[in-house]
């Protein structure tokens, strides 16, 4: 009898829970849903079928003041509800949220192309906690963020807020959850690939009989944030985004009363010191950098390790890249799903080309079939990057990481800090004093040692530099939405 | 009437710890518009340029490592030492604050006094900010998470002409107590109050670079500022169209911008000696790590 090589396929495990996805969704204004002034609507698709899933509103400058109108009626009402009382409405939407966990984690996956099992287990998980950890601060704020006078803190007022694709559920969440626990009212605009969970979130809020106006969803693409954003009517406004486009913000509202805060990009530094426990630092760096296909603002995407150990790490690094199931993101088994979008494909694979051209080696080890339709990219990682690439300064959004060495502790966080960003970076070594300095000497607002892209309410999170200001979660949060 | 005749002073900007004249060469005068015999010129204020701002800044940046890295309790000193240091020139404060005209001797008497009741409060913060404004994030898993205040870095002040002694330290001290450095641009019409701080500065052991100051027009300078990508951040006392070139500036490279009325009521202890000083030059880090054997 001859052994043979074994070789194990997984059976397909695909999430069995069917959604209903209306044919059309209108604009969610002063509680109701209705069809757009113009009549006009775009399609969302499946990102891993190219399929349509259904046509949504798009909202021009007259939808977007109905809704701003309707927050500001709203506000009065809002703000004065005894703060126990807004805080059972936000207790009531984390149940309902809760509740439709596995609907809403199914319609994530559809809608934006990422693996079930994140959405199942991250993104609506921590939608819901938001919402009850801040329900709860609704009668703490003058514990929060005591005032010189002693009076309650009061809110800014009419927020219009606007948020990315990557997390779609939980930057709703991030966004309303602290604005109504502040008793703010919400225009909040979805991004145009991935509007479905928000338009559901609209239905939850009808469920728990919030009160109408206090939240509405104007869906649209960039012309419809802006709308929103230049609104005079708008007492604060809240982006989560590239940072390209929160300059534009920012100079939009210059000169205005607006309050503004921006989560922007980043090109984090992930970095591996010789005396880490290697195995751990590897599945960090999978986390870091190919969790969520890499789209995600804080991504670990520039690998920085000590010489010492680079070729043990990149040997490890390559197995393990070897286990990574790329597929439908339906399918329970699925590590790295669907890119977003066409165009957002077509960024990665202009960066992986330039990457190339200037001269980086690429490892891409996965050599299973793709899905002949969809946007797929494999992840992959480069070895041979300068610091002056390309590929070393801007942000891919893509599961593209970008390797490189350094030889001292000095060297690793001049290397680190050697961005115009400052979100995020992980730090990997089992001396806890080591960890700490190289954490104060960064300059990143989350530090992740020993770990990666781990999120909590409860724990602020947010830029330093040019990925943005402002924090979201727990105390710090609350400044942003109180005047 | 005397015959000696005095000697009026050139004020120099103050510099990475050293006096230079801007520059540029200019100076303007500075008036006493309380005498007998109506305005006069009693002094001179260099009249900073572009090129002093940017001096200014890598001063600053050069500084600004180490003045983080200082513990609370050593900032804390220095900055009571700076109260310590001027308040044996508190007489020739009221005098700096009354030239301007604003001021009657009795108020000017309590600004002074509440300037430095001001330093104090803010040499106290250094150690205590982080008790108030961080601390452990009770996270929903085996991890220890928690947030710490950092400075931002470098900083633009833009200090009022109201109040040009305690309006200028009410922006400068909250930077300065979380660790940041600081160049600061003084009262464009009423700047000796704020030189009389520059000259004790050194004498407080604040280190070199750590606190600039430059004197000069504020129409001139809030562009170069705004446009700076090596400033972290402004604090600005300015009328609206110059707040707007701030905000503008943001979108370079996304400093954080705070714009302070410049007619607020500085002397509002419960406003000024407050945490909120803070906002725009502190900055949150949040730190996770795990917790198991």
């Amino acid at each position: 009898m001859t052994l043979s090589k074994p070789t194990w396929e997984y059976a397909p495990a695909p999430e069995s829970l069917k959604v209903d996805i209306a044919p059309e969704y209108g604009l969610y204004i002063d509680g109701a849903f209705r069809v757009p002034r113009s009549g006009r609507m775009f399609a969302t698709i499946n990102p891993a079928t190219e399929e349509p899933l259904a046509q949504v509103a798009e909202a021009d400058a007259a939808d977007v003041n109905d809704a701003v109108m309707a927050a500001r009626k709203a506000l009065k009402g809002w703000r004065k509800l005894p703060p126990l009382e807004r805080a059972k409405y936000l207790f009531r939407i984390a149940r309902r949220i809760q509740e439709r966990a596995r609907e809403l984690a199914v319609l994530e996956t559809m809608d934006n192309g990422k693996p079930i099992r994140e959405t199942r287990d991250e993104d609506v998980p921590l939608a819901a906690a938001h919402f009850f950890h801040h329900a709860g601060w609704c009668d703490k704020l003058r514990y929060a963020l005591p005032t010189a006078t002693g009076e309650d803190p009061q809110p800014v007022g009419v927020c219009g807020q606007v948020i990315p694709w990557n997390f779609p559920l939980l930057m709703a969440a991030w966004k309303i959850a602290p604005a109504l626990a502040c008793g703010n009212t919400v225009v909040l605009k979805p991004a145009e690939t991935t509007p479905l969970t928000a338009l559901r979130l609209a239905e939850i809020l009808q469920e728990v009989e919030l009160p109408r106006g206090v939240v509405n969803i104007v869906t649209g693409a960039g012309a419809t944030g802006r709308e929103l954003v230049h609104h005079a009517d708008v007492d604060k406004v809240a982006f989560t985004g590239s940072t390209d486009v929160g300059r534009a913000i920012a100079t939009a509202v210059a000169g205005t009363s607006k309050r503004l805060t921006l989560e922007l990009g980043g090109k984090s530094p992930n970095i591996i010191f010789a005396d880490a426990p290697i195995d751990q630092a590897v599945e960090g760096i999978v986390s870091a950098i190919w969790v969520n296909q890499g789209q995600v603002c804080c991504a670990g995407s520039r690998l920085l390790v000590e010489e010492s150990v680079v070729d043990e790490v990149i040997d490890k690094l390559r197995h393990r890249m070897r286990s990574l199931r790329v597929g439908n993101p339906l399918d329970k088994n699925t590590d790295v799903g669907a890119i977003n979008s066409r165009a957002q494909l077509e960024r990665i694979e202009a960066h992986i080309r330039t990457a190339t051209s200037e001269g980086a080696t690429q490892h891409a080890v996965s050599d299973a079939a793709l899905p002949s339709r969809g946007f797929w990219c494999r992840p992959c990682f480069f070895t041979g990057v300068q610091p002056a690439h390309t590929i070393a300064r801007e942000e891919i959004f893509g599961p593209v990481l970008a390797v490189m060495t350094f030889r001292t502790p000095d060297e690793a966080v001049a290397r680190a800090n050697n961005t115009m960003y400052g979100l995020s970076a992980g730090i990997w070594t089992s001396r806890g004093s080591k960890a700490y300095e190289v954490a104060r000497q960064i300059k990143a607002g989350v530090i992740w040692c020993n770990t990666f892209n781990q999120f909590d309410a409860a724990a602020p999170f947010g830029g330093y530099r040019e990925s943005g200001f402002g924090r979201e979660g727990g105390r710090a949060g609350l400044a942003a939405y109180l005047a | 009437m005397t015959d000696r005749a005095e000697i009026t002073k050139t004020w120099k900007l103050f510099i990475g710890g050293a006096y230079p004249r801007s520059e540029s060469g200019r100076v303007l005068p500075v008036h006493d518009v309380t005498g007998r015999a109506g305005v006069r010129a009693v002094a001179y204020a260099a009249q900073a340029s572009r090129k002093d701002m940017r001096d200014a800044v890598e001063a600053a940046r050069a500084a600004q490592d180490r003045w983080a890295a200082a513990s609370g309790l050593l900032r804390g000193q220095i900055l009571y030492r700076l109260a310590e240091m001027l308040d044996g020139r508190r007489a020739e404060l009221v005098d700096a604050v009354r030239i301007g005209g604003r001021l009657g001797r009795g108020k000017a008497r309590i600004e002074v006094e509440r300037s430095l009741d001001r330093i104090v409060s803010f040499a106290g913060w250094c150690d205590k900010l982080e008790s108030v404004m961080g601390g452990r994030n009770p996270v929903a898993g085996p991890f220890h998470c928690f947030s710490q205040v950092e400075p931002v870095g470098v900083v633009a002040v833009f200090a009022p002409d109201e109040h040009p002694l305690l309006g200028f330290l009410s922006l400068v001290l909250p930077a300065l107590a979380c660790g940041c450095s600081v160049v600061a641009v003084a009262s464009a019409s009423e700047p000796v109050p704020a030189l009389i701080v520059s000259e004790a500065a050194p004498s407080s052991d604040i280190p070199a670079g750590v606190f600039n100051l430059l004197t000069g027009s504020h129409e001139e300078l809030v562009p170069v500022a705004a446009a700076h990508r090596d400033i972290d951040a402004v604090v600005a006392a300015v009328p609206l169209e110059l707040a707007k070139t701030l905000q503008v500036g943001v979108a370079e490279n996304m400093k954080r911008v705070r714009l302070i009325d410049p007619g607020a009521a500085f002397l509002d202890e419960n406003a000024w000696n407050d945490p909120r000083a803070f906002t725009g030059v502190t900055e949150i880090k949040t730190v996770w790590h795990p917790i198991g054997i």
